[in-house]
């Protein structure tokens, strides 16, 4: 058999890993919490461009004699944008014009990039409706790899959508990056990627299993990941060639988006080799769970 | 054919549009005709304004220009000279030809992030609505009640339920008879009675049923009488919709000044009805008004307002007996008994619509600096839109005839509607693109799109040549499909919808991927000809499997999400499907084209 690489000797390993990076994320998640972006957090943001670099200190010493003493002011990419964001949570919708009218008044020519305001009762369904959102994708998914495949490869794909997610949102959060709505749809399409290769894997791992009936379960996997390994890699380089380009030439607004689909595409792949083989190992995938050939796999072969 | 329908649905996109802008009367009720056309051209004549084509296109004057510098000041010149006869709205008209326009192909839309413009988020306040309704059942049973001799210690209203405490068991009995010949409908809502004979309560409640249609009413006619205000803004292509239960979205591409649209949006449109001063009615309690469509007829209408205009419930055309065309209003139950009341003395006299309107006035201004500015002031503004006799006792629903043509009677019909709105609503939502930014994102979008498929191209080509070339005609393709489908459903394109587009290129390949490794596998042991046949059929069922569960994650996307989060989910939702429908059959089609029916002895891939 051609078995290049045993990924299997080091699934310890990379068990320990993944529990390790699994627990500093949960630890990370629920005493530092996620830096959450305007969309989830309620409170007005506003961008603007001046022609020349302009001092941050002096714009908020003007925002703190009007009233905003609390305003966050920071570049936005390039020098010249300057985004303030205020956390105002009575729902006042005018703030956004008042701070560009303050500035305004001092006599430097801006330009009114975006104005953004969310009501605190937006910001919560929001970010009620995202989580929710999230736990629905993940058991409908569940629910279809069971029905597809069989309930350990769920259990294997669902473990590793977790871990993948869980490990994101843990790496946000220990940076502190902005959480806003576009990473969330990032991590929804993270779990859609993930998935894509885990099912690549498990689908090869049932073949295995079906056709070769010589092997060692251990084996098994080893070998079905060594013939899945050149597209893994292939599709996972041609993603993150356009991620990368998208990271870099795409702007500040969707930098969270890409940054968080980039970890997705590593993290994804790694988990789709280690978390779910090693899911499939310690549930002793054995061949009975297979054995019956199902009758989809006959349906879609007469397809071109 | 899915290709040729595809790549014709795609072909607006190529086409490049054209600075334009779109000029309309002030005034909803008049409709831009030939005499504006010409006034238009004259104007840009004499100030040597050039333009391509000027031409009517529903109720508007559309101008077209060659750059954006003339449409800018032609705009400018027109505003300063027509003030605030019309509304001048910039925009891009697709230069799309008539025979794509025909079969419904349009350029793909723009969502707010690409092209500038506002978002808002309103919340129709229902509690309020509901409290308002409750008051006016109060009202009519403490009437009802004091009349029938039905007595009562205590009234209220808590917690959006009606208290009656009676003052013995006698009334509580008539009172409950009453309530029980009264239900299940009060004032065409249900209710449901709560006894409590013990203590002489009874409690009336909203039913579910009545929630709901308090609900779906206010949000409903807020909704129209935005769509209304929208209309005044000139934007070219707005969107006023119903979110969820109580909330209305409102979206104005190309608007700037969100300032000035929060005004008219917020604005207090009303309608009074009041009756018609007589000889009678003392100088202090009368008022003189213009007439909306002549300014220099007017009337005195007495002070007392009647109704306004939060109690027309519904206001449609008609036509009467004699086949003239009439409008038929209908009020609410309080607003009836009120008509009801200031009309069974004055049969005869005339009642008066008022139409109240906040206004903005613009004047040409020179300021400090010598520069010639326009300067806007606001103001209330009351206009008489009917007068009309009084023929019978005026109920809940009455007609007015006499209107004159069937267009005049659906424009006052309109007006009617128009008034007020059924609840208070307060911003909940706003997000504001200026035009730069607009700008900087499509071409920050199109610059990673770009890259990023060249990118992709270049690996295949280089990785897998032949198949490779194969697997990049059909990424093109796909992108040509995914353009077509989106300008087809009409979907916008945001910024992170074309992130979606570009990620779809980086996992569109994989199908192909997967595709090529299993031909690879199966020429170890097969000869070229069948290995591409079984690497096709073989990976079929892999590809279907990891789609649709990509799909079900962008599906649910696209029902959390809002805005530019739906526009992601759309494109990767087509994409994949897409990605699939090309990676599988495109790729088949021009494998079998270059190797088909050859005998090949050695494959390279």
């Amino acid at each position: 058999m051609d078995i290049r690489f045993r990924f299997m000797k080091f699934r310890k390993i990379a068990g320990i890993i993944s529990i390790s990076l699994f627990i500093v994320s949960i630890m990370s998640l629920s005493f530092r919490g996620l830096s959450l972006g305007l969309d989830f957090s309620g409170g007005t943001l506003i961008e603007v461009s001046y022609e020349s670099a302009v001092d941050l200190e002096s714009i908020r010493n003007s925002l703190e004699v009007n009233g905003y003493p609390d305003s966050q002011v920071v570049n936005f990419g390039t020098n010249l944008d300057v985004l303030i964001k205020v956390a105002d949570q009575s729902g006042n919708s005018s703030i956004g014009e008042n701070i560009f009218n303050i500035l305004n008044e001092q006599n430097i020519p801006i330009e009114l990039k975006r104005v953004e305001f969310v009501g605190p009762q937006v910001g919560d369904e929001l970010r009620d409706q995202g989580g929710l959102g999230m736990i629905i994708a993940l058991f409908m998914i569940l629910i279809y790899v069971a029905f597809r495949f069989q309930y350990k490869f769920a259990l294997g794909a669902v473990t590793a959508l977790g871990h993948d997610v869980v490990i994101i949102l843990g790496l946000f959060s220990l940076f502190g990056w902005d959480f806003d709505l576009t990473v969330l749809a990032a991590l929804l399409a993270v779990i859609g990627y993930s998935l894509n290769d885990t099912i690549v894997v498990s689908d090869r791992i049932r073949e295995n299993f079906r056709t070769e009936r010589i092997l060692e379960p251990i084996d098994m996997i080893d070998l079905s990941l060594n013939q899945t390994l050149g597209r893994t890699i292939v599709t996972s380089l041609t993603t993150l060639l356009v991620l990368f380009a998208l990271f870099i030439f795409g702007g500040e607004l969707i930098r969270g988006f890409s940054l968080a689909l980039i970890l997705g595409v590593l993290i994804g792949t790694y988990s789709s080799i280690y978390v779910v083989a090693n899911i499939l190992m310690s549930l002793t995938l054995t061949q009975e769970d297979l054995a019956i050939p199902e009758p989809e796999g006959v349906d879609f072969d007469g397809m071109p | 054919m899915v290709l040729v329908i595809g790549s014709i649905y795609a072909l607006p996109n190529l086409y490049p549009t054209q600075p334009s802008i779109q000029v309309a009367y002030t005034d909803s009720a008049k409709s831009a005709d030939q005499s504006l056309l010409d006034e238009l051209e004259e104007i840009l004549e004499n100030e040597k304004a050039s333009y391509e084509e000027i031409f009517l296109r529903e109720n508007k004057i559309v101008i077209k220009f060659n750059d954006v510098d003339t449409q800018l000041s032609s705009k400018t010149i027109l505003q300063n000279i027509l003030l605030d006869k019309v509304i001048i709205a910039l925009f891009l008209e697709p230069s799309t030809p008539q025979w794509l326009k025909d079969i419904g192909a349009n350029p793909v839309k723009l969502g707010l992030d690409l092209s500038g413009g506002v978002h808002f988020l309103l919340e129709v306040d229902i509690d309020t609505a509901q409290q308002g309704r409750l008051e006016l059942l109060l009202d009519t049973y403490q009437k009802t009640f004091k009349e029938e001799k039905i007595k009562f210690d205590n009234s209220s209203i808590k917690d959006l339920a009606l208290y009656f405490e009676f003052s013995n068991k006698e009334s509580y009995n008539k009172a409950l008879k009453k309530y029980r010949d009264d239900s299940p409908l009060v004032n065409g809502l249900q209710y449901i009675i709560t006894e409590r004979p013990s203590s002489n309560i009874l409690i009336l409640e909203y039913s579910d049923i009545a929630l709901k249609e308090i609900r779906d009413y206010a949000v409903g006619q807020n909704l129209t009488t935005l769509r209304n205000r929208v209309n005044e803004l000139g934007v070219s292509e707005p969107i006023v919709q119903r979110q969820g239960s109580n909330r209305i979205v409102v979206e104005l591409p190309g608007v700037q000044d969100p300032t000035a649209a929060k005004k008219i949006i917020g604005k207090t449109a009303n309608l009074e009805f009041r009756l018609e001063a007589n000889s009678r009615t003392s100088p202090l309690r009368k008022e003189q008004f213009d007439f909306k469509e002549n300014e220099f007829q007017t009337a005195y209408l007495e002070k007392a307002v009647i109704v306004s205009g939060d109690r027309v419930t519904n206001a449609s055309t008609g036509f009467d007996e004699s086949g003239f065309a009439q409008v038929n209003i209908t009020l609410d139950m309080q607003g009836g008994r009120a008509m009801q009341r200031a009309t069974s003395g004055n049969i005869g006299r005339k009642l008066g619509v008022l139409f109240v309107e906040q206004k903005t006035n613009s004047e040409l201004v020179t300021n400090a600096q010598g520069e010639s500015v326009i300067e806007q002031t606001t103001f209330i503004e009351k206009n008489i839109i009917s007068l009309a006799t009084v023929q019978a006792v005026l109920g809940t629903s009455f007609r007015i005839t006499g209107v004159g043509s069937p267009t005049e009677a659906s424009e006052l019909a309109l007006l009617l509607r128009a008034g007020a709105l059924a609840a208070p609503m307060k911003f909940v939502e706003e997000r504001t693109v200026g035009p730069s930014l607009g700008k900087e994102n499509i071409e920050l979008g199109m610059k990673s799109i770009l890259i990023g498929f060249c990118l992709v191209v270049l690996f295949m080509a280089l990785y897998y040549r032949v198949f490779g070339i194969a697997a990049n005609i059909s990424l093109i393709i796909n992108l040509v499909l995914i353009t077509g489908i989106m300008s087809l459903l009409g979907a916008s394109l945001t910024l992170p919808g074309m992130a979606g587009i570009v990620l779809t290129v980086g996992m569109a390949v994989d199908a192909n991927v997967l595709i090529f490794s299993r031909i690879r596998e199966e020429l170890k042991n097969k000869d070229p000809q069948s290995a591409i046949r079984d690497g096709f059929s073989r990976a079929f069922v892999t590809i279907f499997d990891a789609n649709v569960t990509t799909l079900i994650a962008a599906l649910i996307l696209y029902i959390i999400g809002t805005g530019p989060v739906k526009g992601f989910a759309i494109t990767l939702s087509i994409g994949i499907v897409t990605s699939m429908f090309t990676a599988i059959m495109c790729t088949r089609a021009m494998v079998n084209l270059i190797y088909g029916n050859k005998n090949i002895k050695v494959l390279k891939i």
